[in-house]
């Protein structure tokens, strides 16, 4: 019988697990820790000490910034330049269908390839950082866009133009609320991978950055400070990721 | 369906033109890009001495295993995870999170804890690669309808026989899709770790093409890369296409 | 009058079925019910949207097993495994998308074991007896939603099962295609012998094919009455046209409409 013991039980029993899974993890990478060394790995108490004081310390938040600065400005460029495309391309069969094939070949090819010739075209600096950035994230936008107006109930359509709807009415009170989940679905993953771009282009072309901390760590073999950064960074992406993740899901669901 | 063929076909055309022109006009200077023409020519160059080789040999062999294990690994993640609805449920968000962390993060310590060989790009490959596996698996598995579980049972069918009869042919689009994209990530991430820092590989040469001012080479390469991979996204395309049409999306 | 001087093929002595979904209350879906079917009989079952018809179907196929009460075919009783010679046709299409009509129809052939010439031989002959010769070498997608099921009945036919339990596969179809797809089991059921259990929403299918047809409750689902047609064997969809007919199914739906009425949560005359 199900009473409010069983609910409880289903509401936190996810929660439960989550922590669990993750006390697994933390566990794993404990023995893996005795099993290999302080040569080889950090271990979990220590490395979040040092990511912890890594916040406090005074040359993190510069860096921090820069990457930042280059990422705000490449999301901002991916987004909007995703949806504009995205939206021009889902409402024009034609162009839809010519680009759509492009645009998945663009997606599987590594971008680190163009990289050389952003540097060279941009030079170093924010400019080509926001241009890796953006060829990363303006794919998944454009083509979650476009998915999602094409997708839009023909019968929508329809019934908007038996209201007699403008086509700027139509876009704002038909189009958009219908494709806004997916919307936005190709928004968090847009964001993400603008993310990605922007570290990776710290990685290897940039004297500052969160990227470059990390790759400049590997040169001071400093396994704490490489695991600390990761650590962060990992933080980071999961939560402002679970955060739109929730948002995400809420939008669906309403649809 | 012609029109989009000639639009596709005109914008590739016409970019590759223009870049041609602008190239040899000078605008577009020659320390930023060499035209087109000379792209092809010089791949052409480099694929016929041979120099190539061993570099491809190294991505290519790298890329293999990362898929060869991301698909067998993700695969048999995917099943047990099926059979296991409460683990899977924990799961879950870890797979919806999983491509929003920067995998490269985790480079410099596999580079730590393997040496700068080939362990660390091909662990790369196969991180970024197996959780598409594993999610199109679990979509796969998913989308199998009730009804042929239960065809199944009418048949007398042991576990086995409907595993194998049933359900793996009815997941296989999704099997495949998990498949294709396992290629494309682990192809991203070899390279790009061969970008990042190595001693080998086709990104380690386009690196090092960059850092020497060689643009012949650095191009020559990116067209590779760009015609390689487009070439094997169309195989698996049209492969899939011939499945599909068979089966009409189910 | 065939039906009561044959022997029962399926036993149901006080069925039920109850199930539990995810952590919520179980349902109580059908019984405690009690059903004789004779071997050979055309047995339809009729009854409002939610009642456990196809619980009922599920329960005698071995689908579902009872939680109360037995179940027997042919003397031995049913768990939760489908014994032999029971041949299910589902509501949703349960055509296998990779393989062709030829290969589908096959299909549990092959799974028995039965020889690749004798395969050959019975495939072609329910190829021929359902008038699907012309596609056998096509593939489901490219079928209608009508043919799929005419696949699916072929795929049951073709091992020759003495109980066929059908659950509303017509329901997709459009009246005429139902009248004649109606027509085309009837000729089957005549040619094979076999006993026809089938579960349908539309009455007068249930009047114009069965020799008996079992109007269920709505949930839990109980037979309110079984109620004989009386047809001869030999007959088709134009028996329409017969004044039994009109009061068939004018006296199945005065024992239904206020069942119907409770499942959509209409209140009802009856306190």
């Amino acid at each position: 019988m199900s009473t409010i013991a069983d609910r409880l039980w289903r509401r936190w029993i996810g929660v439960i697990d989550t922590v669990l899974l993750v006390g697994f993890f933390i566990l794993v990478w404990q023995i893996l820790y005795e099993i290999a060394g302080a040569v080889a790995l950090s271990p979990p108490i220590a490395t979040i000490r040092y990511a912890i004081a890594l916040l406090g310390s005074a040359d993190f938040w510069p860096n921090v910034f820069l990457t930042f600065r280059a990422f705000g400005i490449a999301l901002v460029i991916s987004i909007g330049g995703g949806l504009a495309l995205g939206l021009l391309l889902g409402l024009n069969r034609l162009l839809g269908e010519a680009y759509e094939p492009v645009l998945v070949a663009f997606y599987t090819v590594p971008k680190v390839a163009f990289y050389p010739v952003i540097l060279l075209f941009f030079g170093i600096g924010v400019a080509a950082e926001v241009a890796f950035g953006v060829i990363h994230g303006v794919v998944p936008v454009v083509i979650f866009t476009m998915n999602a107006v094409a997708t839009i109930k023909p019968v929508l359509l329809k019934m908007s133009r038996s209201l007699g709807l403008s086509r700027w009415q139509l876009m704002t009170t038909v189009v958009m609320p219908a494709a806004l989940p997916e919307i936005f679905t190709g928004f968090r993953v847009g964001f993400s991978l603008t993310l990605v771009g922007t570290l990776l282009s710290e990685m290897f072309g940039s004297r500052a950055g969160l990227g470059y901390m990390l790759m400049q760590a590997i040169g001071l073999n400093s396994v704490r400070l490489i695991m600390s950064l990761t650590l962060l960074i990992v933080v980071f992406a999961v939560i402002a990721n679970g955060l739109l993740l929730l948002v995400d899901k809420r939008l669906h669901h309403r649809a | 369906m012609r029109g989009a063929w000639l639009l596709r076909l005109a914008t590739v055309g016409g970019t590759v033109l223009i870049l041609e022109l602008l190239c040899r006009v000078g605008i577009i200077a020659g320390f930023t890009m060499i035209p087109p023409s000379q792209m092809a020519t010089g791949l052409f160059q480099l694929l016929v001495s041979g120099t190539l080789l061993p570099d491809l040999k190294t991505t290519l062999s790298g890329v293999a295993i990362a898929v060869a294990a991301a698909i067998l690994i993700g695969f048999l993640t995917g099943a047990l995870l099926h059979a296991v609805p409460r683990l899977r449920r924990t799961l879950d968000p870890f797979f919806a999170s999983y491509y929003a962390v920067p995998v490269w993060a985790f480079y410099p310590l596999c580079i730590v804890l393997f040496g700068l060989n080939d362990v660390p790009k091909v662990i790369i490959g196969f991180l970024y690669a197996v959780v598409a596996m594993i999610v199109n698996t679990l979509n796969g598995l998913d989308r199998v309808p009730p009804v042929l579980r239960k065809l199944a049972r009418t048949h007398q069918m042991s576990r086995g026989a409907t595993v194998l009869l049933i359900i793996l042919p009815s997941a296989a689009p999704h099997i495949f899709t998990g498949v294709k994209l396992a290629i494309a990530y682990a192809f991203i991430g070899v390279v790009g770790s061969e970008f990042i820092l190595a001693n080998a590989g086709i990104g380690y040469q386009i690196s090092f093409a960059y850092n020497n001012f060689d643009n012949v080479i650095l191009y020559s390469l990116i067209l590779f890369i760009i015609v390689f991979v487009s070439a094997i996204n169309l195989f698996l395309y049209s492969w899939e296409r011939a499945i599909l049409q068979r089966r009409g999306g189910r | 009058m065939t039906a009561e001087a044959s022997e029962a093929q399926v036993v149901l002595q006080n069925v039920t079925r109850v199930y539990a979904r995810g952590a919520t209350r179980p349902v109580h879906a059908i019984g405690p019910l009690d059903l004789d079917i004779s071997k050979g009989e055309f047995f339809s079952v009729v009854g409002p949207s939610g009642c456990g018809k196809s619980t009922l179907l599920e329960v005698i196929a071995g689908l579902a097993e009872a939680s109360g009460g037995s179940v027997a075919f042919e003397g031995t009783p049913t768990g939760d495994k489908v014994p032999e010679g029971i041949g299910v046709v589902f509501q949703e299409d349960s055509t296998l998308a990779w393989l062709t009509v030829w290969d589908n129809i096959a299909f549990g052939l092959r799974r028995r074991g039965v020889a690749a010439a004798e395969i050959k031989r019975r495939v072609d002959d329910v190829l021929r007896l359902m008038g699907l010769r012309d596609f056998a070498r096509a593939y489901p997608a490219q079928l209608s939603g009508g043919m799929r099921q005419r696949v699916c009945i072929a795929r049951t036919l073709v091992l020759q099962p003495r109980l066929i339990l059908l659950d509303e596969p017509f329901g997709a179809l459009d009246q005429q295609t139902r009248l004649l797809m109606g027509d085309e089991v009837l000729r089957l059921w005549r040619e094979t012998g076999a006993t026809v259990f089938l579960i349908t929403h539309a009455l007068d299918e249930a009047a114009m094919l069965s020799d008996r047809v079992g109007v269920m409750s709505a949930r839990p689902g109980r037979f309110l009455e079984i109620v004989k047609t009386g047809w001869p064997r030999e007959r088709d969809s134009r028996i329409a046209a017969h004044e039994e007919f009109g009061r068939l199914t004018s006296r199945l739906w005065s024992l239904l409409r206020d069942e119907s009425m409770k499942a959509l949560g209409y209140p009802t005359a009856a306190a």
